[in-house]
């Protein structure tokens, strides 16, 4: 094979994408931790010797992908490529080195062809519980944040390290369902190896450079070409969000000049002492992903078409917090500079970017004893994922309780009380929550949850947005205040450790998204509709004038 | 593109359309046997009705236009048709099996009755809440799916049950029966009753069905604990409301359908085909109509199981492309793949999650936008990118001669040489290969730089490697190695792409069935009588509850066979039995087969060793010691399909003479070659040729490469096979060898 021709390595970068996509399924198929299984938090990838990412699947959730196209850069770098052998397995959730947080578990396994080094796979995944404080903000530092695992081997040469398992294990509430998610994540490797051998041995390819470089040349000119279709220019935004225990503000500056598009955060306030600080690989995974949606939707996810898409953030700033910061609810922050870049970005492109939204997680990150012990793990550890309103977009409305910018999906309650001893008395749209506007913002739920063995249980509160709603533009009013309390009427903190008293339950109100453009502007049969649907009360739509 | 299939899956396909429009009948090759029972199969499509006669050895078939004001006329005037040609009546009739896409039209077009929801307090927008996911994670403008019930006719009422089927809050009956009132008053035709963990304990959905019963007799209610008693508040709920949807509109066809049957003399019973494969009475599938979706890709898959019976074909890949879509199926042992959910009506360019939930038994089917009509473009990438989105009937393909300005996969299979201008569709249809030509040159050759004919080789190469790919991905989920299937491929386009497809899969064996042209409605006479319940029971292994699993299956098998022996008169029924199970925690279960007979305690240890054997056939590894769950437990009570006898194998012998030869451009060679043409009618049992070869009939073309030879076999199939490496018996003018 001498030389390919552009159809034929259009056909193997297809094939690329096919695997990834089938690697992805296997982990989806084969997790144990809820939030991979029912929601999606996983990632999947394959990467070139030097650790490019070449292909990600689509399944998953753009805080893990980014992020993890950079940790196989440190794989690579820890253990050279020529030191690895058939069988090697490494892992590690360091979360500067890995995707933000010892939560998630890193695997990357290095795949051969005829005995040749080609590339790697690389792939990572939610665990319930990695032992510490627990999945919540409340930690002062990394170390209280659970069980911290460097680069290490997690095989050699098919041997698994058992030391470590041992350790995991021992570290963990949940050892029965975290060792299997480490099984998973393992599986889900081997199966993409296999699978990229047998597509070198179909078309009788040696090595990935070629395809390596086709891959990333094609990415990157095909977003500089998205890019210069934007008008060139710089320009600021600020957005402030509730913080930990005080506001915090995030600002950015877009430039977008013909070499690419860079986002730097100068200006954003500092690390918080609570884990919300975001590592600058999440920062920039979810600020390129935010950028990709505006200027890429249509090119896969590598390292080429990642390439012209940069940020920069100041040391110790919250978006770049340093080792040993907490980190553990990275997302909380993380997950809004969409939204910060969008408002730099609608100066430039308005009818291109959507009006604030919820943009967080609302999790019922919950935790307690269950009716019986001796399943292995001690109690119940569970985040009920689900979501607010999306802002307004341009011509159409926001999505109502849909996971923007993240791609972590609801949990089903049925399948919530099947893993927890909890019952829910409500999970429903929240009338009037979305922003007025000529079109409007999604609307957020109310959900209602209680104890169903007559026991307290913990929230581990990780909300954001209670003080600080999603801002409406040109006109278009704010989304609601998310807000969360008990339902005999006590207040609840948006962030930290709280306990549910037995004999009553616990209320999340998730935000609405914001509105765009004059309500009274708004068409009056799509008001019409609100109203019959109820999504808008009489109340409500006094908002819309007329 | 071309016609045959225009069932459900090719609604948008128009080149029978002038032959259509007369019906036309054709009687099969063998007329000796007159004996035997006598067989009728129709199958209503979006634009044609496809008739079957089957009487002992001989089949009538044809095609009319559809009739969507009323189809029980179409079926009526086609069916008079093909027994005028057989001389027969409708009291002759010995069976009617009768399939329909009329619930996934009304599904996708939003005719359906209008429809309420009764929901558990506190769970109004389970459907719309749905998943909380987007299914295109970089699209900001995606819009989710249209909900089939608007949120003013979704109500609650009070009530609440755990997942162990506790009941925590009575159903407030007092409020049952206001919300009767209220669903009066605002004309409802249909309800939809779902209440969360109903498929733990049905008996507060029950209780509402008896109240409305009495309230207001006049709506037909669908029960999620009966329509889909499984877990997941939103597949279950989105099951019940589509069916609720179709349910008025159904009921009323088929009872239109059985009042004109039993008017023109037919007094037996009418079944229906279902998307399982299987079939149910037609009071049963007035009853669930919504296993009525996707009949007719389900016609197909049997079709191809009962071909693979024929040759003894154990391990199967189906092929089915029409002008819109294609449709991949896994067949083993004569048994196609079933899945137990389905999306109907993508919003999004058959994006999985972009559609309506429903979860019912399903032939299970990959099905992606690459047909004969798809589009061909190039995208910001320079890549050339091939549908999904179809050219459809309107403007239909360039060489049409429609208006149509796009290159589609007929344009290039035009360009490239594979189809002969002059006897496309049976002549029925003039095309234009110099509108394929520019609409090619203009789309794809210009941007890319490269020659009609390069550009036409990279449309049909994308495609085929789409295909392959979703062929890949659907046959790895489930741990099938794909390359040591045989294909069978049907459907107008399918014969066309189907050899370079298998090269790619590595397939070394195809088959090309005859008349393919009403494969699906061929397919319902083969299909079994059946019922299949899934039922969800949490249960974990260690700790198992051997009286309530078996209290579970003996009732299940008691519903499941009272409803297969309605649809199989007096023939035997098998049952099987399948737990569906997992480790303890995980989302996604395996299948494991359980005796047919009540469980002891010996069958745990079983159980788990079928399990991690099929968990490390599908994901390499086990997981030592970790604990097993079952979450759903399958029963399927059916006919058996008895193995048709294997054909006889002809003698092989030279093929007839090519009818003549076509230009067909040879990308590896980077030149044209010339190609003999044959003619399908002309080759009798054992007529083999080489290839490259190209074989023609009025449905279809089909294209033999040069890695392949074609033997017509002693059923008339058209077998493609394989050529070891470097034993070229091709006839046409070697293709000087380049490589890559």
């Amino acid at each position: 094979m001498s030389k390919l021709s552009d159809i034929e390595l259009q056909v193997m970068w297809n094939r690329l994408i096919a695997v990834v996509e089938e690697q992805a399924q296997v982990l989806l198929r084969t997790a144990f931790s809820p939030i991979v299984r029912e929601a999606g938090d996983l990632s999947a990838g394959v990467f070139d010797r030097e650790g490019n990412m070449l292909a990600q699947a689509v399944t998953g959730t753009p805080g893990h992908v980014n992020s993890m196209a950079e940790s196989v850069r440190h794989f690579v770098k820890a253990f050279p490529v020529d030191t690895m052998k058939p069988g090697d397995i490494y892992i590690t959730n360091d979360p500067w080195m890995g995707t933000g947080h010892l939560n998630d578990f890193v695997l990357t396994t290095p795949a051969f062809h005829r005995g040749k080094l080609v590339g790697l796979f690389s792939c990572t995944s939610h665990l319930m519980d990695i032992g510490g404080i627990g999945f919540g903000p409340d930690g002062t530092d990394v170390f209280m944040e659970g069980l911290y695992i460097p680069l290490l081997k997690l095989a050699d040469r098919g041997k698994l390290n058992e030391t470590l398992m041992a350790m995991i294990r021992a570290n963990t509430r949940l050892p029965i369902d975290t060792e299997g998610d480490v099984y998973s994540l393992a599986a889900c490797n081997d199966v993409g190896c296999e699978r990229l051998s047998e597509m070198m041995e179909e078309f009788g390819l040696k090595d990935l450079d070629v395809l390596s470089r086709h891959i990333m040349s094609r990415s990157k000119a095909a977003v500089l070409e998205a890019v210069a279709a934007l008008p060139q220019g710089k320009w600021s935004n600020t957005m402030t969000v509730d913080g930990y225990d005080e506001p915090v503000t995030l600002s950015c500056t877009v430039e977008v000049t013909r070499k690419g598009i860079h986002v730097d955060f100068t200006g954003t306030g500092p690390a918080s002492k609570r884990g919300i600080n975001v590592p600058l690989a999440y920062t920039t995974a979810y600020t390129v992903f935010g950028l990709a949606c505006i200027v890429g939707k249509d090119i896969p996810n590598n390292a080429g078409s990642l390439a012209p898409l940069t940020v920069s953030a100041p040391e110790n700033s919250i978006v770049n917090a340093l080792k040993p910061k907490p980190v553990a609810s990275r997302h909380i922050i993380g997950q809004m500079l969409p939204d910060v870049v969008f408002g730099a970005l609608r100066q430039a492109i308005p009818d291109r970017v959507p009006a604030e939204g919820t943009s967080c997680l609302w999790n019922l990150n919950v935790r307690g004893q269950t009716e019986d012990a001796g399943l292995g793990n001690y109690g119940f550890t569970m985040a009920v994922t689900s979501n607010g309103g999306t802002g307004a977009r341009p011509m159409k409305d926001g999505l109502s309780a849909t996971a923007y910018p993240s791609g972590v999906k609801g949990t089903p309650v049925e399948i919530a009380e099947s893993i927890t001893p909890l019952i829910f008395w409500r999970k429903e749209f929240r009338e009037d929550s979305g922003g007025a506007g000529r079109t409007r913002g999604g609307l957020g739920q109310v959900i209602e949850v209680g104890s169903r063995i007559g026991k307290p249980f913990d929230l581990l509160a990780a909300y954001d947005r209670i003080d600080h709603p999603p801002r409406g533009r040109d006109g278009g009013r704010d989304g609601a205040a998310g807000a969360v309390a008990l339902k005999s009427g006590k207040k609840l903190k948006g962030k930290g450790f709280q306990l549910i008293p037995p004999d009553d339950r616990l209320v999340v109100m998730t935000p609405g998204g914001a509105g765009i453009g004059d309500p009274a502007k708004r068409d009056r049969a799509a008001l019409e509709r609100d109203l019959a649907e109820g999504l808008v009360s009489s109340k409500g739509a006094k908002a819309y004038g007329g | 593109m071309v016609h045959p299939r225009a069932g459900l899956t090719d609604r948008t396909d128009l080149s029978m359309a002038k032959s259509a429009a007369k019906p036309s009948t054709k009687a099969a090759s063998s007329p000796k046997a007159k004996s035997g029972i006598t067989r009728l199969a129709t199958d209503i499509g979006g634009t044609f009705t496809d008739i079957v006669l089957e009487q002992g050895d001989r089949r009538f078939t044809t095609k009319v236009l559809t009739t969507p004001h009323a189809p029980e006329e179409a079926v009526v005037d086609g069916t008079r048709i093909v027994l005028k040609e057989a001389g027969i009546g409708f009291a002759d009739l010995d069976v009617f099996v009768h399939g329909t896409t009329l619930a996934t039209n009304a599904v996708i077009e939003r005719k359906g009755a209008r429809t309420a929801l009764i929901a558990t307090d506190g769970f109004r927008d389970v459907i719309e809440i749905a998943d909380e996911g987007r299914y295109d994670q970089y699209d900001i403008f995606i819009d989710k799916p249209r909900q089939l019930v608007p949120r003013q006719l979704r109500f609650t009422v009070p009530e609440r049950i755990d997942v162990m089927g506790k009941v925590w809050v009575e159903l407030d009956e007092a409020a049952v029966v206001r919300l009767a009132k209220e669903l009066k008053k605002q004309k409802v035709d249909a309800v939809a009753v779902a209440f969360i963990h109903s498929y733990a304990n049905g008996k507060h959905e029950e209780r509402v069905r008896e109240i409305l019963a009495r309230e207001v007799p006049e709506i037909a209610v669908t029960l999620s604990c009966e329509v889909c008693p499984e877990m997941r508040e939103y597949e279950r709920t989105s099951t019940a409301v589509a069916n609720a949807y179709v349910q008025p509109l159904m009921a009323g066809y088929l009872g239109r359908l059985k009042a004109r049957f039993a008017a023109e003399g037919y007094g037996k019973p009418i079944h229906l085909m279902t998307s399982g494969g299987s079939l149910a009475t037609l009071e049963t599938a007035a009853r669930f109509p919504i296993r009525l979706v996707e009949s007719g890709p389900a016609g197909g898959a049997i079709l191809a199981a009962h071909i693979a019976a024929e040759r003894g074909e154990d391990k199967v890949l189906s092929f089915d492309m029409g002008g819109t879509t294609a449709k991949i199926c896994l067949i083993h042992d004569a048994t196609p793949y079933k899945a137990r959910t389905f999306e109907v009506d993508r919003q999004s360019r058959f994006m999985k999650g972009s559609g309506l939930p429903v979860r019912i038994p399903v032939i299970e089917m990959v099905e992606i936008g690459a047909g004969g009509g798809s589009i061909a473009r190039v995208d910001t990438l320079k890549r050339i990118t091939v549908g999904p989105d179809s050219a459809a009937s309107v403007p239909g393909p360039a060489c049409y001669g429609r208006g149509g300005e796009l290159p589609t996969v007929t344009d290039a299979d035009v360009a490239i040489g594979k189809i002969e201008p002059a006897r496309f569709a049976g002549g029925a249809i003039k095309l234009y290969p110099e509108k394929s030509d520019a609409a090619l040159d203009a789309s794809v050759g210009k941007p890319l730089s490269l020659s009609t004919a390069m550009a036409a080789h990279g449309v049909a190469e994308i495609v085929d490697e789409n295909m392959a790919n979703a062929a890949r991905v659907h046959s790895v989920e489930r741990g099938v190695v794909v390359s040591d299937h045989t294909m069978v491929a049907f459907g107008g386009a399918a014969p066309l792409h189907a050899a370079r497809l298998a090269e790619k899969l590595g397939i070394a064996r195809i088959v090309v069935p005859a008349d393919a042209g009403v494969g699906s409605a061929v397919g319902f006479l083969r299909a079994p009588a059946a019922y299949e319940l899934v039922h969800s029971r949490f249960m974990r292994l260690d700790r198992f509850d051997l009286k309530e699993a078996n209290r579970l299956l003996s009732g299940m098998s008691a519903e499941a066979s009272a409803l297969a022996r309605a649809a199989a008169g007096n023939r035997k029924l098998t049952e099987t039995r399948t737990a569906f199970m997992r480790y303890a925690g995980q989302g996604h279960e395996i299948a494991v087969a359980l005796p047919i007979r009540a469980l002891t305690d010996k069958d745990m240890a079983k159980m788990r060793d079928s399990f991690e054997a099929g968990y490390r056939q599908l994901f390499a590894r086990h997981i030592p010691g970790a604990a097993i769950e079952i979450l759903s437990w399958s029963l399927l009570v059916t006919t058996d399909t008895a193995r048709p006898p294997m054909l006889a194998k002809p003698k092989s012998k030279t093929g007839p003479k090519p009818i003549g030869t076509r230009p067909v451009f040879d990308a590896k060679a980077g030149k044209t070659l010339k190609v003999p043409m044959y003619d399908r009618l002309a080759m009798a049992p054992g007529a083999r040729i080489a290839g490259p070869a190209i074989v023609v009939e009025a449905g279809t073309s089909t294209f033999v490469t040069a890695t392949f030879d074609a033997e017509i076999d002693g059923g008339l199939g058209l077998v493609l096979t394989a050529r070891k490496a470097g034993k070229s018996a091709a006839k046409a003018e070697p293709a000087s060898k380049k490589g890559k």
